[in-house]
């Protein structure tokens, strides 16, 4: 698959003060996730990619387009929704959308089509004449969705785009970018410092901290191969036998007390068969689960510090 | 598509040619001061000397109509000379002033408050377009309040006096040309970097005013303390007034400037001096642009 955006050993100063130190991988997923605390450099690295900082060593490449030589086609690819709010006040939704619309090369009567089709698309299509100093926060985060949109780009930059929405808004926020990512005209990278957003929305995550890739992950393949891994929980007299018929059958197993087993299934191996063995061997199965290594957990695992601390 | 069909769908059409993509900021910018009746008004206000210059000129040439009025020997009482286009140039510029102060510090002050510079730079559009288009709005503004209506008028009294008169002052529709300029430039840089520095919009346009009346004021002081003619050097009208004599007349000099940026006789500093200041105010405007029109700031 081609690569949508690759780092190549990126660095970005600030004063001296490194940022962004040394960056360096290949990201190719439909929807990429930039997950970090507070500080380790996700918004740097948008702000980057973007042009409005000049790497101060390495470079990256946006569709294969170096972002040092081809910053205007660069940003021409691009939709971006930023963090905090960014409008003109007294502009009404659609006018300002399709200002920005036309600044990305849209002629006048294209421009104005795609304002009214991407503010009916987030859901303002009743209150896009309005002043866009009169939106409630959540009708702000989807104007700024609108206008990242409205020109068609190839990659769009999510740049906590769930910030400061009440539970009702978040879920239509999300849907809205689950909806644009499984259309798959458009790739996604979704800053966030919220795990369930990500773990939602993306299929490869890219963790900084403190400036370096602590964690680069397939969200895809991990949910693959979890569902192969299971927890069970299991009665009865003749558990050795069971533990032996499911092994026969290709299973990797590990008996605990009281009953538990974990085991990995094989390629083409269903969790039905195990029932049929559990029932053949008098053996009852009380609980059967996924084991899930959770984004949290490879959160977590990328936060920890050598002594093993947060 | 229609409108109703709430779907995304990318957009695989046309685009505009990038070199021109700087007037789109210039259009909504007109869009949204065409929206204030004051500034229609006073715009239109604005040509009524013009007006009143194109009035002389015709009537000047034309006797029968001095003869209706009775007031035959009324061409002799004004002139159409140096002092003419000066004076029409020296009360434009003065409304040019007006207007800038009026217009400017809406341009990139609201774009900044709104942190809308972002999204504008987010888009393959640099700072320089950025900029361009803002000035582009001031400058045809101010185009059109000044140097455009003097050459209009130059070439009413060209057309009434003939070719040779057109020759022979020729220096005259440079002079309004050039001279025009330099003060539209100087007026547009200032305005946009106050705007951007300033994002109160009636702190900026009152900034514009000091600049050039607390600045002469400050310059009128020290040639006082200090005897001295060099505090003129804060003064932007005198330093203008100064280049338009040198434009207009070169060194044949028969006045001491226009009507609101005089150079008083005996007072006159050295021209290259006049340009120097001239040229450093607007490196500094520049660099304060430079300082603020980012997509992002940058907290070191």
């Amino acid at each position: 698959m081609e690569p949508v955006i690759e780092l190549d050993g990126l660095e970005v100063r600030f004063g001296g003060r490194p940022i962004l130190k040394n960056l360096t991988a290949s990201l190719t997923g439909r929807s990429i996730g930039l997950l970090g605390p507070n500080g380790a450099g996700k918004s740097t690295l948008l702000n980057t990619l973007l042009g409005f900082h000049a790497p101060s060593g390495g470079t990256a490449r946006v569709f294969g387009r170096d972002i040092r030589t081809h910053a205007r086609e660069v940003r021409g690819l691009i939709g971006y929704m930023p963090e905090n709010d960014a409008f003109i006040a007294e502009m009404s939704g659609v006018r300002f959308v399709r200002l920005m619309a036309e600044l990305a090369g849209l002629p006048r009567g294209h421009a104005l089509e795609r304002a009214h089709e991407a503010f009916f698309y987030v859901g303002l299509g009743e209150v896009r004449y309005r002043a866009l100093g009169t939106y409630s926060l959540g009708m702000k985060q989807a104007a700024k969705l609108a206008q990242a949109i409205a020109h068609g780009p190839k990659l769009l930059f999510l740049d906590e785009p769930t910030n400061g929405l009440d539970p009702p808004a978040r879920t239509r926020m999300i849907q809205l970018i689950q909806e644009i990512r499984d259309r798959g005209d458009l790739r996604l990278m979704l800053s966030s410092h919220l795990l369930r957003d990500v773990e939602e929305c993306c299929d490869e995550v890219l963790i900084l901290k403190d400036g370096h890739i602590a964690a680069f992950c397939n969200l895809a393949e991990e949910r693959r191969s979890n569902r192969r891994f299971l927890e069970l929980e299991t009665r009865g007299e003749n558990n050795g036998n069971f533990l032996a018929a499911i092994e026969r059958l290709g299973c990797q197993t590990a008996a605990g007390a009281q009953g538990r087993l974990k085991l990995v299934l094989p390629e083409g191996l269903e969790v039905s068969r195990l029932y049929e063995i559990a029932s053949e061997q008098n053996v009852q199965i009380r609980r059967l689960s996924h084991k899930r290594d959770s984004l949290e957990d490879i959160f977590l695992k990328a936060m920890e510090t050598a002594d093993g601390r947060l | 598509m229609a409108v109703y069909k709430k779907t995304y769908r990318p957009y695989e059409g046309e685009l505009t040619p990038s070199r021109s993509r700087f007037l789109v900021v210039t259009r909504y910018a007109f869009e949204d001061l065409h929206r204030s009746r004051f500034l229609n008004i006073f715009y239109l206000a604005s040509f009524l000397y013009p007006l009143v210059c194109a009035l002389i000129i015709y009537v000047q040439h034309n006797v029968s109509a001095l003869g209706l009025l009775g007031v035959e020997g009324a061409n002799r009482l004004i002139s159409i000379n140096v002092t003419f286009f000066l004076s029409l140039l020296g009360w434009q510029s003065m409304l040019a002033l007006f207007m800038a102060a009026f217009v400017g510090p809406s341009q990139i002050s609201p774009d900044l408050a709104n942190n809308a510079l972002a999204l504008y730079l987010a888009r393959p559009f640099s700072r320089l377009e950025y900029v361009l288009g803002k000035l582009s709005v001031l400058v045809i503004l101010l185009s059109l309040m000044t140097w455009v209506p003097g050459l209009l008028l130059f070439a009413l009294e060209g057309y009434e006096e003939g070719w040779s008169w057109m020759s022979q002052n020729a220096r005259l529709a440079s002079g309004l040309f050039l001279g025009a300029w330099i003060w539209i430039v100087v007026l547009a840089l200032l305005a946009l970097a106050l705007s951007a520095w300033v994002k109160w919009k009636p702190a900026a346009g009152g900034l514009m005013f000091g600049v050039f009346f607390v600045a002469a004021a400050f310059g009128a002081a020290v040639n006082n303390v200090e005897r001295t003619h060099w505090g003129h050097l804060f003064n932007v009208s005198y330093l203008i007034g100064s280049i338009w004599v040198a434009l207009f007349e070169g060194a044949n000099k028969t006045t001491n400037g226009a009507i609101f940026f005089r150079s008083p006789q005996g007072e006159e500093l050295p021209l290259w001096c006049c340009w120097m200041v001239l040229a450093a105010l607007g490196l500094v405007c520049l660099y304060m642009l430079t300082r603020k029109i980012r997509g992002t700031e940058v907290v070191r």
